[in-house]
């Protein structure tokens, strides 16, 4: 299992410091969910997660070595990213878009392609998406081209799943879909899952651990059901919020009003 | 069971576009072959199949040999390569840009390499041999203001084209100012601006071949990469591609080959445009497939053009150019309304 951790990683975009001395390390094999107000540095954590940006201070340890010191491919064997609002070009299908995802583990002598063909295969039977791989991607709905996306990044075969808002700008039975899919392939091939989130019941329900960002800064993290209550909703997000518990026994966070 | 499924999945959707893919790919050929016989066929002096056949054996003494093997073979050949160097380099810049309104000449990338071009047949007529190297680093040159002046935290489709159309417009500013000054030296350089191929001989084989294959090599070694670069920079990193250099290198094989083209046709544009979309329309963005089809396609488009150019008005021959124009420019506009 990879290991992959930051340390006292400090973030300048545009000479505006978006993360400060922010030391944390993301459990293996476990789902890790970070979440803050916009503009609180999250994506930017998790694209430096990736080695994408220098850090003006600090670094990201990826099994005891530096992210920076990796060449490009063999980062993308370790770890996959799946930023927000990707486009396709209208033309390409899903199995191709997925095959894509091959390309770190390509050699131009003595190449695999049983290997890269049953890496596809089985990406497209994780996600649910093997019935859609002669579609256009263009032509998927949302939830559908979300999974198509996961499918690409699986065929990666990383050790470490990274992920942007996943279920932004999709109906509430897709988020499900994907979180479910997030969770199975947690549990059954023990990838490490570090995931952007907006939604703190989702955090709560789908997440291990979570990192609370404000202000540059982790101002809290550890296990959701203790981290994620109203008082830090306030004081993280400036909402009141209320508390109660559902009929399937899970403790519900819903946001009442702005603190004035 | 389950991995009886997975194969057979792997099976259908592997096998079957593939076939397609070659089936297009054969058509693609057969269209090439055609258009370089017609060319070879047809002009002032028609000339039958079993003739260009026997003209190719050595010492045949076929009625026609002089006229095929002087005339006619170096310009076909020529017409070929240099429509499927400027397709090629269309269908790389449309991926490194990622703009599918990306051509040489729409881009100011022929620009570049015809001011260069223009000042050294205009300038320093002697340095003839240099016209190539020279065109390239113009067609270099232009390519990486436009990208530098298009980029801002990022690559957007709309701020490329205008900004290849500042350079553009500022190049051509330069080349109508030789003109003007050189008015003296200008016939030869005016057939060069509307890109021609009358008296296109064996020198200009020599000048184009080593370009076109080598051009041709490193397009399809870099097939993959550029497959990635239609993904947008985000995603091709994650996947593992570094994005700078792929694009910069490929950027340099585009303007290559655009800079060969131009070196010995002129400033021939459309080219680039409309063979590689038409080439899309039937074969997908696959850049392993799509590559191989467009330089298959922009052989038969430039060749079969160039022979129109020589019939239509024989015994006055039209540039090719102006035929490519008046198919090109409306394509031009066809894309735009459909795409943006």
């Amino acid at each position: 299992m990879s290991s992959l951790r930051v340390e006292n990683l400090s973030i300048c975009i545009g000479g505006k410091k978006i993360l400060s001395d922010i030391s944390y390390e993301f459990p293996a094999g476990k789902r890790t969910a970070i979440i803050g107000p916009n503009g609180s540095g999250k994506s930017t954590l998790l694209q430096s997660l990736a080695g994408n940006g220098y850090p003006a201070s600090g670094r990201v340890m990826l099994d005891e070595h530096d992210v920076q010191g990796f060449g490009k491919k063999a980062l993308a064997r370790h770890l996959a990213i799946l930023p927000q609002g990707a486009q396709v070009p209208p033309d390409i299908t899903v199995a191709e878009l997925v095959d894509y995802g091959r390309f770190a583990h390509r050699r131009w002598f003595g190449n695999d392609a049983r290997a890269d063909r049953e890496a596809v295969a089985r990406a497209l039977e994780q996600t649910k998406t093997a019935d859609l791989s002669s579609r256009l991607v263009a032509t998927l709905s949302g939830g559908e081209r979300q999974r198509a996306w996961l499918a690409m990044a699986l065929a990666q075969q990383p050790q470490i799943l990274l992920l942007d808002e996943p279920t932004t700008y999709l109906d509430i039975a897709h988020q499900l879909e994907v979180m479910q899919i997030v969770t199975q392939l947690n549990h059954e091939s023990a990838l490490t899952v570090v995931m952007v989130l907006h939604d703190i019941n989702h955090a709560r329900q789908y997440a291990d651990e979570v990192v609370v960002i404000k202000d540059q800064h982790i101002v809290a993290a550890g296990d959701p059901n203790c981290v994620l209550d109203p008082l830090l909703l306030e004081r993280v997000f400036g909402v009141t919020a209320d508390v109660f518990v559902n009929a399937a026994g899970q403790t519900i966070l819903s946001p009442l009003a702005l603190v004035k | 069971m389950m991995l009886n499924n997975q194969e057979k999945t792997a099976a259908f959707f592997w096998r079957t576009p593939a076939k397609k893919r070659i089936l297009v790919l054969a058509l693609f050929a057969v269209l090439a072959m055609a258009g370089c016989l017609i060319s070879l066929m047809k002009g002032s002096v028609p000339v039958s199949v079993s003739e260009i056949l026997q003209s190719m054996l050595p010492g045949s003494g076929a009625t026609n040999e002089q006229i095929i093997y002087n005339i006619r073979l170096p310009r076909t050949i020529v017409a070929a390569l240099t429509g499927m160097n400027l397709a090629l380099s269309g269908a790389i810049l449309q991926a490194v840009m990622k703009n599918p309104l990306a051509d040489p000449h729409i881009i100011g990338i022929s620009s570049g390499a015809g001011l260069a071009g223009i000042s050294i047949m205009i300038l320093y007529p002697a340095m003839e041999y240099l016209i190539t190297p020279a065109a390239f680093i113009g067609a270099m040159g232009a390519a990486v203001c436009i990208y530098l002046l298009a980029w801002k935290g990022g690559i957007r489709p709309v701020r490329i084209i205008l900004a290849g159309v500042a350079v553009s417009s500022f190049l051509g500013a330069g080349i109508s100012a030789l003109l003007i000054f050189y008015s003296d030296r200008v016939h030869g350089a005016l057939m060069w601006m509307v890109g021609g191929l009358s008296a296109r001989s064996w020198p200009h084989v020599e000048i184009i071949l080593p370009y076109a294959v080598a051009g041709f090599l490193f397009a399809m070694l870099g097939s993959r990469q550029l497959n990635l670069l239609q993904l947008g920079d985000e995603i091709a990193k994650g996947l593992g591609l570094r994005v700078e250099a792929a694009r910069l290198l490929m950027t340099a094989v585009a303007a290559l080959l655009a800079a060969s083209a131009v070196s010995v046709v002129g400033l021939l544009g459309f080219v680039g445009l409309i063979v590689p979309h038409a080439a899309r329309l039937l074969i997908g963005s696959d850049y392993r497939f799509l590559l191989p089809a467009t330089a298959l396609l922009g052989i038969a488009v430039v060749t079969v053009s160039d022979t129109f150019a020589r019939v239509v008005f024989a015994p006055t021959e039209l540039p090719v150019g102006i035929i490519m124009a008046a198919v090109g420019a409306p394509f031009f506009l066809f894309l735009l309304r459909r795409q943006l």
